[in-house]
């Protein structure tokens, strides 16, 4: 367990005032909140510190036990096990609430739950409004072809399995929300949210752009001077294509409906670029060079 | 109804707020109040956006311009971010 220096996490040294604790942690709270810094855990965890380290330094109590003890926080707590001991024999004991201006309904480090005991001396906590509990992100890593059909999974978030459907179509960063299936409420108050993020790798011969499909396409040099047909494969199988006489290096072709399913509409779909990149022949024999040549002949006349 | 509007009353026990808050908040147009058969509600669509201007306001001491900001500028995050994934996967294209 790591002993947490509070001063400086709020940024002040440590004669700092009582006003000037205040002031720094405003200013830390106000750049750190998790409201303002939404999906920023690094964030989240500054703010835990910051929350933290002002409960500790804003209590005199508190400040005066965490300044004795602080850096040998272990016999600290002994030390205090000792006087709560004879407190008690004297049954003179009382406990007091912190006091502290704070933000309740979270997590403390091991430091400060093994020196104060963790937030139970939060005064404010029983008449604190309820509050939406929090918020969960989570990851979800598919393969391109996952998402080419809808499909239902279960996740395992924190110990608690949900069913989804992910339907077809699904974008790469695209955000759902599952409600209720977030951080329990505070005080009473209804479960947050999961959301979860779609993180969708494309390991085919596709780019996909929206629900547009594109690839480059192989045609011989004889098939794109002469014409005649090819067979492509799409994402649900191959198709018979004609291509024309004379077609070009870097032609286009639009083949309509051939593309990724459109989200959330059922039998909607985008469409496939094809992109012709014309095959020069390779290793060619001595007959097809004089062939050649001689159409270059013909050519030049 | 019941399940889709939450009547101001309910709102301000369950939150500890004063209603010329939500007023306040309506007046500058942060969150709708239907008024149905002349009882005031919130549809329960805003009241996640209202715990945090609540969140706001209480532990971070903002006015209610100082919420307005931070919603707009939270809005345009969320769509600069729309953006930056349709951009991200665009470039996909040419990788």
């Amino acid at each position: 367990m790591a002993f947490i220096d509070y001063y400086e996490v709020l940024g002040i040294p440590k004669t700092a005032d009582e006003k000037e604790i205040k002031v720094a942690y405003r200013k830390m709270a106000r750049k750190y909140h998790p409201d303002l810094n939404p999906d920023n855990k690094e964030a989240e965890k500054k703010f835990k510190e910051v929350n933290e380290a002002n409960e500790v330094l804003s209590n005199p109590e508190n400040r005066k036990k965490y300044d004795k003890y602080g850096k040998d926080w272990k016999h600290g707590e002994e030390f205090e096990k000792a006087q709560q001991q004879r407190r008690q024999q004297q049954s003179q004991y009382s406990q007091h609430g912190s006091g502290a201006e704070g933000f309740g309904g979270q997590d403390y480090s091991d430091f400060f739950e093994s020196m104060f005991g963790g937030a139970s001396g939060h005064s404010r906590q029983s008449h604190r409004p309820k509050f939406k509990g929090q918020d969960y992100n989570a990851e979800l890593h598919l393969e391109l072809k996952d998402v080419y059909t809808t499909q239902k999974q279960v996740l395992t978030v924190n110990d608690k399995k949900i069913r989804i459907t992910i339907p077809a179509g699904v974008e790469n960063g695209q955000l759902i929300k599952i409600k209720g299936n977030g951080g329990p409420g505070m005080n009473g108050g209804p479960n947050g949210d999961l959301y979860i993020k779609f993180i969708i790798n494309n390991h085919t011969e596709f780019k996909r752009e929206g629900n547009n499909l594109y690839k480059d396409q192989p045609v011989d040099l004889y098939t794109a001077i002469l014409g005649g047909d090819i067979h492509v494969d799409t994402f649900d199988g191959k198709v018979k294509l004609k291509v024309k006489a004379g077609t070009g290096n870097g032609t286009k072709v639009k083949l309509k409906g051939k593309g990724f399913p459109v989200y959330k509409k059922d039998g909607e779909f985008g469409d496939l670029i094809l992109t012709y990149q014309i095959q020069i022949p390779e290793n060619l024999s001595e007959k097809e060079i004089e062939l050649f040549k001689e159409l270059q002949k013909i050519k030049e006349g | 109804m019941e399940t889709q509007f939450i009547s101001i009353s309910t709102i301000c026990v369950n939150y500890h707020i004063e209603s010329s808050f939500l007023m306040d908040l309506s007046n500058i147009g942060l969150i709708q109040i239907e008024i149905i058969e002349q009882e005031q509600y919130i549809h329960h669509d805003q009241i996640a956006d209202l715990e945090k201007m609540i969140r706001l306001h209480d532990e971070l001491d903002l006015n209610l311009e100082g919420i307005d900001v931070v919603f707009n500028l939270l809005a345009k995050q969320r769509e600069l971010q729309k953006e930056l994934t349709t951009l991200r996967n665009r470039l996909r294209l040419y990788e």
